[in-house]
């Protein structure tokens, strides 16, 4: 069986975001990880690998310095990688991103395509179910757990207020909560073969049935207006009680204040 | 991909994918059809729902009263269950045939699979999660020489990204419709006009399983008589600090003195001490209400999305630092399990005094 896992290279969001004197994000100045639920989805792969001996293809579209993510990937055990790059692939949005990823998917054999729910800094979760669509294969989001039996995959997908056992033929594509397991860590072999192991990489006259239209900046039918930081409230009045009394007493003095009691 | 001015002209209307789950709307549809209202205004137009279930036609009077001016019933078998296939050619078929010129959807779990795939069979932009939508001209300022392409009446979608730090306004200029994912919580219902009956249309587009069609297997319900957060007045809100799953136990009881309820932050969960229906934050819950307590939390960029529109944020922590006093706005340096168990009796005196 073969499963290709998309991965995503991201700012670091938890660390705190740098801004550059200008406002807009200083990239350089945040670690750069693979995204939490994309990892969540390789590691759901690797154990299809452990369990069944699959081979898993990680795939990433970005900038050349993108290949970092694909290189950890190699190092907790996928057997290939493959970097998705080109100017003209740049400032794309959702549908542009779903449009290239589909063409370089086309190039490739897979029963399963495994992406993270959402990336931590755009957070749409939409590109997995665009790519499933392009594709014209069915899409499982939210998995909470996977498993593959035969030529069929059953997920528990997760909703608001249950989850539905939902099974379905292969070839499919799953968008993985980070939930989903505990990925493992890089092994000291696996970071010496993945420093050797050659990543191939694609440009636009390597993806598969895309109009130029579609790509990039120009191919993206949504436009940022504006972007700008967002205005928070300001902090409000800090206490340090020296007794749990002092404490009581000033937040129930706020809520009579207040009228909450 | 971009579609011609005449195209474009063809789509009028605000739509709203009014959601149903057991053939009970959820309250994200009525939201929807209260910001639909606003947005029809300048527009000049009216707003539609599109309710897609099986038997589910009597929920058309409800949407009418939420301010639905027409209903488009997709009524069908095949849509019992939510899956994505039945649910996205219904909604598909529904744009391609009544052509609106903007598509509203909920940020639910539901919706942020119904979108992405809708929109990508349509061929149009889908803006994710938005918490602000407005109507407007684009770009917002004309350009210097080029003052007559500037394009009026656009949709304007503001939302949040990289974790809440930044917030980004997005139109969708050249394609129809303009679409949408509205995270639940953030808009208005209106007050609802008893009696109002919406224009109500019948359409099935056909359906005929093929390899997209998931087989449900089971259904598993959140077994928990817990109200929706979202609807709760006062919140006593648990962090990771909190320190143990029994220890909830004080909020709990701080929550049934003052008529609040209890919520949790994301490490709460992750640590499998609450339910993520419990959860506030970027990735559970949008919560505004009267009074949040936040109590060992931290206050990650993330959880303070989900409830820095509360009218009056307490915090307590033991940390002098912790960000959750940059939003506070009465913060309280001490120790939870000291703090919280007087409160409880305290603010029980002042009920038993009144």
């Amino acid at each position: 069986m073969k499963v290709v896992v998309c991965i995503k290279q991201v700012p670091d969001t938890k660390g705190g975001v740098k801004f550059n004197p200008d406002g807009t994000l200083d990239r350089g100045a945040m670690l750069a990880i693979m995204n939490p639920d994309d990892k969540a989805g390789l590691e759901a792969a690797l154990r299809l690998k452990d369990q069944y001996g699959a081979e898993v293809t990680v795939i990433t579209m970005g900038l050349p310095k993108a290949s970092d993510v694909l290189r950890e990937a190699l190092a907790m055990g996928a057997d290939k990688a493959v970097l998705v790059t080109d100017r003209v692939l740049g400032g794309a949005d959702t549908w542009a991103t779903s449009t290239t990823l589909a063409g370089a998917l086309r190039n490739l054999e897979y029963d399963l395509i495994i992406t993270g729910r959402q990336a931590i800094d755009g957070d749409t979760a939409q590109v997995g179910p665009q790519i499933a669509e392009h594709l014209g294969i069915p899409v499982i989001s939210y998995a909470q757990e996977i498993k593959v039996d035969g030529d069929k995959v059953t997920v528990k997908r997760q909703y608001d207020d249950r989850y539905h056992m939902v099974e379905v033929k292969m070839p499919c594509l799953i968008t993985a909560l980070s939930e989903l397991n505990d990925p493992r860590y890089m092994t000291p072999g696996g970071i010496f073969d993945a420093c050797q192991a050659e990543i191939t990489t694609w440009g636009r006259a390597d993806l598969k049935d895309v109009e130029d239209g579609n790509l990039g900046l120009n191919g993206s039918p949504t436009k940022i207006a504006k972007a700008s930081d967002k205005v928070r409230k300001g902090a409000g009045e800090k206490f340090v009680p020296d007794t749990p009394e002092d404490a009581v007493n000033i937040i129930v003095g706020k809520l009579k204040e207040k009228h909450v009691i | 991909m971009n579609m011609s001015p005449e195209t474009i002209a063809q789509y009028k209307g605000v739509y709203v994918f009014a959601q149903q789950v057991d053939n009970k709307v959820s309250g994200i549809a009525y939201e929807l059809l209260g910001k639909a209202r606003e947005l029809a205004e300048p527009l000049k137009t009216d707003v539609t729902a599109v309710l897609i279930g099986s038997g589910i036609k009597d929920l058309a009077d409800s949407l009418a009263e939420y301010g639905a001016d027409k209903v488009i019933v997709v009524d069908d078998p095949e849509l019992k269950e939510y899956r994505t296939e039945p649910y996205a050619h219904a909604l598909a078929s529904v744009i391609n045939e009544y052509k609106p010129e903007i598509m509203l959807v909920g940020a639910t779990a539901i919706g942020r699979d119904l979108g992405p795939t809708v929109s990508a069979r349509v061929a149009t932009g889908l803006t994710a999660d938005c918490t602000v939508l407005d109507i407007g001209d684009f770009p917002l300022q004309p350009i210097l020489g080029k003052e007559d392409e500037q394009l009026h009446n656009q949709l304007l979608m503001t939302r949040p990204a990289f974790g809440g730090n930044t917030i980004a306004t997005i139109a969708c200029p050249y394609n129809r419709p303009q679409m949408a994912t509205v995270r639940p919580g953030v808009m208005q219902k209106i007050e609802p006009k008893k009696g109002a009956k919406a224009e109500v249309i019948e359409y099935n587009p056909g359906f005929t399983p093929d390899n997209k069609y998931v087989e449900i297997k089971e259904v598993v319900k959140a077994v928990s008589d817990v109200k929706d957060i979202m609807d709760a007045k006062i919140l006593v809100s648990g962090g990771r600090g909190v320190g143990s799953p029994e220890n909830f136990k004080i909020l709990e009881d701080l929550a049934a003195a003052i008529g609040g309820q209890v919520s949790c932050s994301r490490a709460v969960v992750d640590s499998g001490w609450k339910p993520k229906e419990m959860q506030v934050g970027q990735t559970g819950k949008t919560v505004r209400p009267n009074v949040y307590f936040a109590i060992g939390i931290s206050g990650a960029i993330q959880h303070v999305a989900g409830m820095e529109e509360s009218d009056i944020i307490i915090a307590i922590n033991k940390d002098e630092d912790a960000p959750i006093f940059d939003v506070a706005d009465y913060g309280i340096v001490g120790d939870l399990n000291k703090i919280v168990p007087k409160l409880t009796e305290e603010i029980k005196a002042a009920a038993a005094a009144k």
